[in-house]
Formats: structure tokens, sequence, C-alpha cells
């Protein structure tokens, strides 16, 4: 976040719910993508991502007794996205679950790391709490997330070389 | 009282063709959410476009479109907000549309100064037909269509929007959705002709391009309604500076004459011959 700090536990929330909606309304976009790509492998991957953190989402509001969305439109990610939230930029259209994966990997990293140094900053005793508890989750889910990609080894080299490129001159 | 709407309703429901990871898709993310920003509604807003990868965005949102004529949109788009100054206009296409193929008119709507926002996706190559280099290529670009590289100076679109009188002037990326949505609300906001440029990686014709996101620099262009100014600021611009460069106090154009609520016979009496 830039600027400032949550100065209370609602705040809070609210940020992590809106890291939420960022991490799922991308997933599925990228399900999208990968679908008009016909790689339907990696599109339900991560369609599937995208559910479980939608499932995140739901369960703050339901958490926090919500029954309207919070209003975030007042603060920014330091980043220039979530930290949770998928570079467009990291697609390969030949990319295959474990590349998915190891995105989602990073990410869920990135949200633990973002929490922790909530948690290390001037925040009121409740923020600080909540944030060291949200940590905590993130990090749980880096390491679900390890025990999914254990199923899907490295691909080798050569898995992005295609017999028909886009880019091949006619 | 109508219910505020969502950056999700100005998206339509057909899926973009783009290659994963085409920056485009962060223009699209980003423009519906400045148009939930904006406050406005669908039907007040038309999206121009011309002849490219990036120009296919009018059919990917929920507002108007006109997927127009290569090199074309600033004209149709100019045509459109002089007839119709309630609705908002934004003209969108690609750096071989609107700097080559529509090069002329693009220096011709920094002139007339239109109200309207023009958003050129930059890749630096024709990704639609292959990956021909673009005005804006590096000269040394090496690829197979063309060896060595073409050996021509880039075009400088900020440069060219600033001599020809654009009155706003920014340049953002797409790897910063967010960013981008701001640059688009204060564009549409400005009045006059807006001009943004934005840095949009081809990750199918330009992998190196995803490098863009370690080389571009938030916020290093500050706004300026001195043109002096500005003009002193590109001298040492490398093409990867973000922010806005120029905010003019320019009045946009206005046909005289012809506007209001005259009668159709009174008008046409004007071209009896």
């Amino acid at each position: 976040m830039k600027r400032k700090l949550p100065r209370s536990v609602e705040e809070f929330m609210a940020y992590a719910w809106a890291m939420e909606v960022e991490a799922a309304e991308r997933y599925a976009e990228l399900a999208e993508q990968m679908g008009t790509h016909h790689n339907a492998e990696v599109a339900d991957l991560f369609a599937r991502l995208a559910r479980i953190e939608g499932k995140h989402r739901d369960q703050i509001m339901e958490q926090m007794g919500w029954a309207q969305p919070p209003d975030t439109g007042a603060f920014h990610w330091d980043t220039p996205e979530g930290p949770e939230t998928t570079d467009y930029g990291d697609l390969h259209y030949l990319m295959k679950p474990y590349h998915a994966l190891k995105l989602a990997e990073h990410n869920e990293r990135r949200a633990a790391e973002f929490f922790e140094h909530l948690a290390a900053s001037k925040v009121p005793a409740g923020v600080r709490a909540a944030a060291v508890e949200m940590a905590e989750e993130e990090r749980e889910h880096v390491r679900l997330i390890q025990e999914w990609l254990a199923k899907y080894p490295e691909p080798e080299a050569g898995w992005d070389e295609d017999l028909d490129p886009p880019q091949g001159a006619d | 009282m109508t219910e505020p709407l969502t950056h999700a309703d100005f998206k339509s429901d057909i899926k973009p063709v783009w290659c994963p990871g085409c920056g485009d898709f962060g223009v699209v993310n980003a423009m519906t959410k400045a148009l939930a920003k904006l406050a406005l509604r669908p039907e007040n807003v038309a999206v121009v476009s011309g002849i490219g990868c990036s120009s296919r965005i009018p059919a990917y949102t929920s507002c108007y479109g006109f997927h127009g004529v290569h090199g074309r949109a600033l004209v149709a788009g100019a045509g459109l907000k002089l007839a119709r100054p309630d609705l908002t206009v934004i003209v969108t296409g690609g750096d071989g549309d609107g700097y080559s193929i529509g090069g002329n008119h693009f220096l011709h709507a920094c002139r007339r100064n239109v109200d309207m926002t023009y958003i050129v996706m930059d890749n630096r190559v024709y990704g639609m037909t292959k990956g021909q280099p673009s005005p804006t290529t590096e000269p040394d670009w090496d690829s197979k269509l063309s060896p060595d590289g073409t050996g021509l100076r880039e075009f400088l679109p900020m440069v060219i929007a600033l001599a020809s009188g654009a009155n706003f002037i920014a340049r953002a990326f797409t790897g910063d959705p967010n960013g981008l949505a701001d640059v688009i609300v204060r564009a549409v906001r400005h009045p006059g002709f807006s001009f943004v440029e934005v840095l949009s990686p081809c990750v199918t014709f330009r992998p190196e391009q995803r490098e863009w996101k370690k080389m571009v620099r938030p916020d290093a262009l500050k706004p300026t309604s001195d043109i002096a100014r500005a003009t002193r600021r590109l001298m040492r611009d490398d093409g990867f500076d973000l922010g806005v460069l120029f905010a003019g106090e320019r009045r946009p154009f206005e046909p005289r004459g012809l506007r209001g609520s005259k009668p159709v016979a009174e008008l046409a009496a004007r071209f009896a011959i």
C-alpha cells in the first residue's frame, strides 16, 4: 500500500479482501486466455485457482460480517498490482500446469511477505495480530501449492517449441 | 438513482484472441477500470479503432464501438465527437496503425485538438501481420523480416504529439493496469486531444519486451503546461519514463457555423450550387 497504513482491523481486512478479489479476477481472465488458445489443462488449473481465491474473498466477507463489499477506492498498492495478482506478461500459450503453479506459488509467497511487512510496520496491535494471522495463512497456501506442484515435474527444455510457430514467416 | 457500474460492466462477453502474455490485456483492464472510475455509462462512450491486434479493443468492451479503416481511426473518432459532443470518444490502436498508416492523421488530430482521447498500444512491431518493423522499431532490431535491422531512426510519438499541439500527453505501461487506469482517467477528463502512449509488450514477436517491466520508471514524468519545459524534458527521454508529460490549456476545437440546432434545410442551403 502506498502512503497510508491501515488504522483499523476493518480497514486492514478491506485491503486483504481487495487482494483476493484482484487475484481471483486475474486467474479467471487467465483461464479464459488459455481456453481461447486450447490449452485446456492450464485453463482448468487457472479456473481452479480463481475459485480458490474467490473462496478466500467470500470468507473475508463472512468473517467480517459485511453485507456489501468494502470501499477500497482510496488506496493504491505499492507495487503495480496486488501482491497476489499474476502479471499478464508471465504467460505463454504453451505453458504447462507446472508453470501455472510456479506462478501461483510466487503469488502466495508475495502475499505472505506483504502481510509480514505490514505486521512489522507501525500499525495498531489489532492490525498487527490480523496481519500475522494472514501471513501464516499465506505461508500455508505456499505449502499447499508446493504439494500440488509435486504432482507436476518440471517440463523438459523445449516445452515451448511449436512446429507451426506464429512467428514463422510464410 | 442509477447503480454505480464496476469495471466488469464495461467488458463485453467476447473473449480476446490475443496471445497469452500480450500487453493489450492490461489495456482492456485499465480502460474498463477508468470508465468505471469516471462514472460513465457504456451507452455514452464510443471506442473507435483502426486495424491491428490492439484495434480489436472495441469488441471487448460493452461501449459503442467502431472497428474502422487502417490508420483512419482518428478521423472516424473526430467526426463522431463533432457530431455527438455528448459522447466520450476513445480512439485506440497500435504503433503501425497510428504512426505509419495513420501518421498524417495523428499529427493533424493533435493540431486540431478535438476533445477525445487517443490510446496507442506501442509494441514496436506489426504483430498481426507476423512481425514486420513498425515506425517505432529500433533501427538495429534484427529479425527474419528485417535482417540486421532497418537502419531507420525511430518515430518519436511524444515529440510529434507535443510539436503538433496535443493538449495532454502521457506515457504508461500495461504491466501497471491500475496506474494506466489513472492516466486514462486524467486523459479523458482533460479538455482537448489527449494522447496516451502505452508501452504494451508483444511477447510473440518481441519476447525481449518482457524485460520492459524492469526498465520502466513510474512517475518519472511530471505534468507541465509549459511547452518549452516539456520539450526540454523530452530531450532526455529514453522511452521508458512514465507519467504525464504535458497538460496544456488550449481550447478544444469546435466547428464554427455548422453546430447547434439549425434546421437541415438551412444547412442544405449553404451547400446549394
